[in-house]
C-alpha cells in the first residue's frame, strides 16, 4: 500500500503548484475574458462574448504583425542556427563543448539589457552606424532603429539558442557512419546532407522551431526598445490592456485569443511535419 | 549549465570522414564565428560603456575612460535593492522549485501512475507557453481571489514556471539510473529511505544541481512574467526596463558585467572540471 | 542553458486525446471556481477629519515622482530630513503617468498599501480618476501653513481640484516642441514642422494620449478645452496621416531627451525643463520652442494615497516645499514653473548676490517666461482636454489607435 502511494506523495507538491498557479488561472483567465463592467463599477460575469469580438476586430493587425515577425525570427534563426549547429556537431571536434558554451554565454546578460544594448549599438549615429556613415559605406540618411527589421532581427538575436541546442543535440547524437554509408552508395555530398542528415535532424528543428516561434510570437520587449510607430506587437497591447488601462475583459479575451492561435499553429506544424514522430526527440 | 555540455563520449571521432588533403576555406567555421561575434556585439558595448566616464544621465556616446563606476556601484540605493530582490527571489525559486520539481521528476522518471500523462501535458503546456500568457493568467487569478502582487506573487510565479525545467531535467536523469544498484543496495540489507539517501540521492545529485541552477537562471532573467506581478516590488531587470526612460546609470552596465563575469567563470570551471573528470 | 538532457526529457512524452479531456475536466473545475467577478473598485470617501484622527508620524516617508524632478544629490529632501529627522525613500517611478496609475489601481482599490506613501500625478485623466474613486486622502491645510500663505493664486482656483482638497502643486509645465541645431538646418516655429516631410523618421512625438491630442488638435486649429469627440476623430486622423507617411520616428514616454541627443531624433514634442536640465547637465544645446500654434500647460500634483503609511510625514514635506527658499532651489535646477511666486523674488536675490556665469545663469532663469510666465503668455499655453466621466475610453482609444498600432 504504502509503495503505491508513493508516487502521489512525490509529484503531489509539484503537481499541486502546477494546478494552483498555470491550470487554474488559465481558467480564470477565460472566466475574467467573459465578463463586464469597467474599472470602477468593478466587473462581472455575463459570460459576455463581445469582448472577443472588440479585441479581435480591433487588434487583428497587431495579431497577424506579431505572428508574422515570430515566424520571420524563426525562419532566420533556423537559416543561422542550422548551419552553425551543424558545423558545431561536425567538425567542432574537441572543441564541441567550448563553441556550445560560446553560444550561450550571452545569456548570462539579462535579456532587457541584451536588448537594450542593441538599442544603444544600433542608435543612427552610434558606433556600428556611425563608423560605416564615416567611411561612406552607409548612406547619412541611412538608419534600422525603431524599424520592423530592427524589431525581427532583434527577437532572432535573442531566442538563437533555443534554435541551435535541439539541433545541435540531434546531430550530435546522430550515426556518422550513416552518412558514411551514404558515401559509399556514391550519394553526392548535397544527396547525403538532403537524404540522410536532414530527415534525421528535421525532429530538433521542430523542437527548436517550437521554441522559437512561441516566445516571439509573444514578446513585447523586443517590439518596445527596437520597434517604431507600427511595429507594436500583440504583447505590448495585453500589457498596456492589463496594467495600464485596466480593462481586464479585452485583454484577457486578446491573451486567449493569442493563446487559441499559437496552439493551433502548433498543431498543424506538427501535422505537417508527420505529427507524432517528431514531437519525440529520440534520446537514443 | 552542466550534464548538458558534456560531450557524450560515443561521439565516434575516429570513425568520421579522413580528412581532405587539400587545404579549403573553412566557410563553416568563418559562418559560426561570424554567429558568436553577432551574439557577442552588444555584450561588448555593455561591457565598454561600464567604463565610460559620462557627465550627464545618458550613457551614449563614450567620453573618455573610468573605473570610478565600479567603486561606486552599489551608489543607486533603489537599484541596489532591485538587486538584492532579484538574487532573494531566485535563490527561494531554487530551493523551492528545485525540492519540489525534483520530486516530480523522480515520481514521474521512477513510478508509473494515474495521471502521469497529464501531468506530462501540463508540465510541457507550462514549458510551451507564452510568457505573456502565464503573467496574464496568474494576474486574473490574483485579480478574481483579491491577492496582492508584490514579492509573494512574483516567487509564486517563478516557482510555476521553472518547476517544470527542474523537473524535466531530474526525470531524464532517474530514467538513465541503473535499477541494479539500487536493488543491490537493498540486497545489502539498506531500508527504502538508506538506499534513497546513499545511492539515488547521490547519483540524481548533478541533475538536481543542474535544474536548480537553471531555475535561477530563469528566474533572475525574467522580465515579462514579473511585470505582470510585482505590483510595487522591483526587480533587476524592472529597474533596468524603468531607467531606460531616463537614462541607464552605468551602475547598470558595472552589474551587468559583474554577473556575466560570475557566469563567465562557472562555466569554464564547469567544462574544465568536466574535461578532467573525462581524461 | 536549456540542456540537452532537458531537451530530451521535454520531447519523450507522448499525450493522448484522453489527457486531453481530463486536462479540460480540469480546467473547467477551475473555471466554475472562478465564474465570480473583481469587485467593484471604489472606496467610500473620507472626511478630513475622520482620516488624520490619530495619525502620527513615523519618521521615514516613501515618496515617488517623475524622473528629473530634483537634483540628483536630493538637496531639498536632505535638507528636510536634517530638519524634521524624516527619512525619505524618494524614487523616480512615475515615467508614464498612464502605467504608474494602472499599476497602483489593484492595489488602491484593495486599499493596500501602494509602497508609496505620497506620489505625483498629472492633473489628467488618472488623476481625475483617483480623485472620483476616491483614493486620494483629503488634505489637513491646518497642518500646511506654508501652502495656505505662499501658494499663487492660479493655483487656488484650480479646475482638477478645486479648493486643493486632496491635491498640491509641485511644479508646471510647458509641452512645446525641442530641436536639436545640430541637425536641424532652420529655426522651427510651429506645430506643422512636426509635419514637414523633410525631417521624414526623424520627428519624436509622446505617446501620452493627452499630449499627442492636443498637438493633433492646435494643429487642426481647435483649443483643446472645447474639443469635442469629432474633433478628436480629425485630430487623430491627422496624427495617423502623420504616422503612416513615416514622419514619426517613435511615439515616447519619457525619453525623447537621449534620442534628441545622439541625433536618432531631430525634433521632438519635449517639455520645457526636461531640455533645460539636458543642456545644462550634459552641455548639450537643444532648442525648446512654444509653437505659434499654442502649447500645452499642465500641472503637476502631489497627493497622499488614503493607503499611505506615512501621511502625517507625507504632508510634513508638502508643506516644506512651499518654503519660497526651498521652492527657489527646486525651480532653479528642475526649470519648470514653480506655485510658489515668491521664488522668484529669492531667486532673483541670489542673482544680484551671485557673480559670473551663475549669476548669468541665474538672471536668464528669472527672466524666462517658460519658468515664471506673465499673463499674456498664458493666453497661448493651453489646458488638457476637459473629459467628462464616460468618455475616457472613447477618447484614449481613437489615440491609442495612433500610438499602439
Amino acid at each position: 500500500m504504502r509503495r503505491k502511494l508513493t508516487p502521489y506523495l512525490l509529484a503531489l507538491p509539484g503537481w499541486a503548484w502546477l494546478a494552483l498557479f498555470f491550470v487554474v488561472p488559465l481558467a480564470g483567465m477565460i472566466s475574467l475574458s467573459l465578463t463586464s463592467g469597467n474599472v470602477i463599477t468593478g466587473f462581472t460575469q455575463t459570460f459576455n462574448v463581445g469582448n472577443y469580438v472588440e479585441a479581435i476586430t480591433t487588434y487583428s493587425e497587431q495579431l497577424v504583425r506579431s505572428l508574422l515577425y515570430g515566424l520571420g525570427a524563426t525562419l532566420i534563426c533556423v537559416a543561422i542556427g542550422y548551419p552553425a549547429a551543424y558545423w558545431i556537431a561536425f567538425h567542432g571536434g574537441k572543441h564541441k563543448s567550448t563553441y556550445l558554451l560560446l553560444i550561450l554565454l550571452p545569456f548570462f546578460v539579462s535579456f532587457v539589457l541584451r536588448t537594450i544594448s542593441w538599442k544603444f549599438t544600433l542608435s543612427d549615429n552610434g558606433v556600428v552606424l556611425g563608423t560605416l556613415k564615416t567611411i561612406g559605406l552607409l548612406p547619412a540618411d541611412f538608419s534600422v532603429l525603431n524599424t520592423a527589421p530592427a524589431v525581427v532581427l532583434g527577437l532572432a538575436y535573442n531566442f538563437l539558442p533555443f534554435m541551435v541546442l535541439p539541433i545541435y543535440a540531434v546531430l550530435e547524437r546522430m550515426d556518422h557512419r550513416v552518412v558514411e554509408a551514404a558515401h559509399d552508395l556514391y550519394a553526392s555530398k548535397l544527396q547525403a546532407f538532403l537524404r540522410v542528415v536532414l530527415p534525421i535532424s528535421l525532429p530538433g528543428v521542430f523542437a527548436g522551431g517550437l521554441m522559437t516561434f512561441i516566445p516571439t510570437t509573444a514578446d513585447y520587449v523586443n517590439a518596445s526598445v527596437l520597434g517604431g510607430p507600427g511595429n507594436t506587437m500583440i504583447g505590448s497591447i495585453i500589457k498596456t490592456q492589463y496594467l495600464v488601462n485596466n480593462d481586464y475583459p479585452i485583454a484577457a479575451a486578446i491573451t486567449f485569443v493569442l493563446m487559441a492561435v499559437l496552439l493551433i499553429g502548433i498543431f498543424s506544424y506538427a501535422r505537417a511535419l508527420g505529427t507524432e514522430r517528431v514531437m519525440e526527440v529520440q534520446a537514443k | 549549465m552542466t550534464s548538458g555540455l558534456d560531450t557524450p563520449t560515443k561521439a565516434p571521432a575516429e570513425v568520421r570522414a579522413p580528412t581532405r588533403p587539400r587545404r579549403r576555406v573553412d566557410w563553416g567555421k568563418w559562418f559560426t564565428w561570424g554567429v558568436l561575434a553577432w551574439l557577442f556585439a552588444p555584450i561588448t558595448f555593455m561591457i565598454a560603456f561600464s567604463f565610460n566616464d559620462i557627465q550627464g544621465r545618458h550613457n551614449v556616446t563614450w567620453e573618455g575612460f573610468t573605473l570610478k563606476w565600479y567603486g561606486q556601484a552599489f551608489d543607486h540605493a533603489d537599484l541596489t535593492q532591485a538587486l538584492l530582490y532579484t538574487l532573494a527571489i531566485g535563490v527561494l525559486t531554487m530551493l523551492i522549485a528545485g525540492t519540489i520539481g525534483s520530486l516530480l521528476g523522480l515520481a514521474l522518471g521512477r513510478h508509473r501512475f494515474r495521471g502521469q500523462g497529464t501531468t506530462n501535458l501540463v508540465m510541457f503546456a507550462a514549458i510551451c507557453a507564452p510568457e505573456v500568457v502565464l503573467g496574464a493568467a496568474l494576474l486574473s487569478l490574483f485579480l478574481l481571489v483579491g491577492i496582492a502582487t508584490g514579492f509573494v506573487a512574483i516567487l509564486l510565479a517563478h516557482v510555476m514556471f521553472t518547476v517544470s525545467f527542474v523537473a524535466i531535467t531530474v526525470r531524464a536523469r532517474v530514467i538513465t539510473l541503473d535499477p541494479n544498484l539500487e536493488e543491490a543496495a537493498r540486497d545489502l540489507g539498506a531500508g527504502a529511505w538508506t538506499t534513497f539517501r546513499l545511492v539515488t540521492l547521490p547519483m540524481l545529485l548533478p541533475a538536481i544541481m543542474a535544474g536548480g541552477l537553471l531555475a535561477f537562471a530563469l528566474s533572475i532573467d525574467d522580465y515579462i512574467i514579473t511585470s505582470f506581478v510585482a505590483g510595487e516590488v522591483t526587480t533587476f531587470p524592472l529597474w533596468i526596463w524603468g531607467a531606460t526612460r531616463v537614462g541607464i546609470p552605468p551602475q547598470v552596465n558595472v552589474m551587468g558585467t559583474l554577473i556575466f563575469g560570475v557566469g563567465v567563470t562557472l562555466a569554464i570551471i564547469n567544462v574544465v572540471v568536466a574535461k578532467r573528470r573525462r581524461s | 542553458m536549456r540542456t540537452n538532457t532537458l531537451l530530451r526529457g521535454m520531447t519523450q512524452a507522448r499525450y493522448g486525446r484522453r489527457d486531453m479531456l481530463k486536462l479540460s475536466a480540469m480546467a473547467a473545475a477551475g473555471l466554475g471556481l472562478s465564474a465570480c467577478g473583481v469587485s467593484g473598485q471604489k472606496q467610500e470617501a473620507v472626511a478630513a477629519d475622520d482620516f488624520w484622527q490619530g495619525k502620527k508620524e513615523t519618521g521615514s516617508l516613501r515618496f515617488a515622482n517623475w524622473p528629473l524632478y530634483i537634483d540628483s544629490k536630493r538637496t531639498q529632501l536632505k535638507q528636510f530630513t536634517k530638519e524634521t529627522g524624516i527619512k525619505v525613500d524618494y524614487r523616480e517611478d512615475v515615467q508614464d503617468i498612464a502605467a504608474f496609475a494602472g499599476k497602483l489601481q489593484p492595489q488602491l482599490a484593495n486599499g493596500d498599501s501602494t509602497g508609496y506613501d505620497m506620489f505625483v500625478l498629472t492633473n489628467g485623466i488618472e488623476l481625475a480618476r483617483f480623485l472620483a474613486l476616491g483614493y486620494l486622502a483629503p488634505l489637513d491645510h491646518g497642518r500646511m501653513p506654508n501652502f495656505t500663505d505662499n501658494v499663487g493664486d492660479a493655483y487656488r482656483n484650480n479646475s482638477y481640484d478645486p479648493g486643493n482638497k486632496h491635491t498640491a502643486p509641485y511644479a508646471s509645465g510647458i509641452t512645446g516642441i525641442a530641436y536639436n541645431p545640430k541637425y536641424v538646418d532652420r529655426e522651427i516655429t510651429s506645430i506643422a514642422d512636426l509635419w514637414d516631410p523633410k525631417f521624414k523618421g526623424k520627428v519624436g512625438m509622446m505617446s501620452d494620449p493627452q499630449e499627442i491630442a492636443n498637438f493633433g488638435l492646435l494643429l487642426n486649429g481647435v483649443n483643446p478645452a472645447e474639443s469635442t469627440e469629432s474633433d478628436w476623430q480629425a485630430a487623430a486622423e491627422k496624427l495617423k496621416q502623420q504616422r503612416d507617411d513615416g514622419i514619426v520616428r517613435s511615439y515616447y514616454a519619457q525619453d525623447f531627451v537621449q534620442p534628441l541627443t545622439n541625433g536618432d531624433v531631430w525634433l521632438s514634442m519635449a517639455w520645457s525643463g526636461d531640455i533645460y536640465q539636458q543642456n545644462a547637465e550634459a552641455g548639450t544645446d537643444l532648442k525648446f520652442v512654444v509653437p505659434e500654434e499654442g502649447a500645452t500647460i499642465w500641472t503637476d500634483v502631489m497627493c497622499v494615497p488614503t493607503t499611505s503609511e506615512a501621511p502625517v510625514d507625507a504632508l510634513k514635506l508638502i508643506d516644506f516645499l512651499y518654503r519660497p527658499e526651498i521652492a527657489a532651489g527646486l525651480t532653479e535646477y528642475i526649470t519648470y514653473i514653480t506655485p510658489v511666486p515668491e521664488a522668484q523674488e529669492v531667486l532673483r536675490e541670489q542673482a544680484q548676490q551671485a557673480s559670473g556665469g551663475k549669476r548669468e545663469d541665474l538672471e536668464r532663469l528669472v527672466e524666462s517666461p517658460l519658468v515664471f510666465p506673465a499673463e499674456e503668455d498664458y493666453a497661448r499655453l493651453h489646458n488638457y482636454v476637459a473629459l467628462e466621466p464616460g468618455q475616457e475610453k472613447s477618447f484614449t482609444s481613437k489615440f491609442h489607435a495612433v500610438t499602439q498600432a
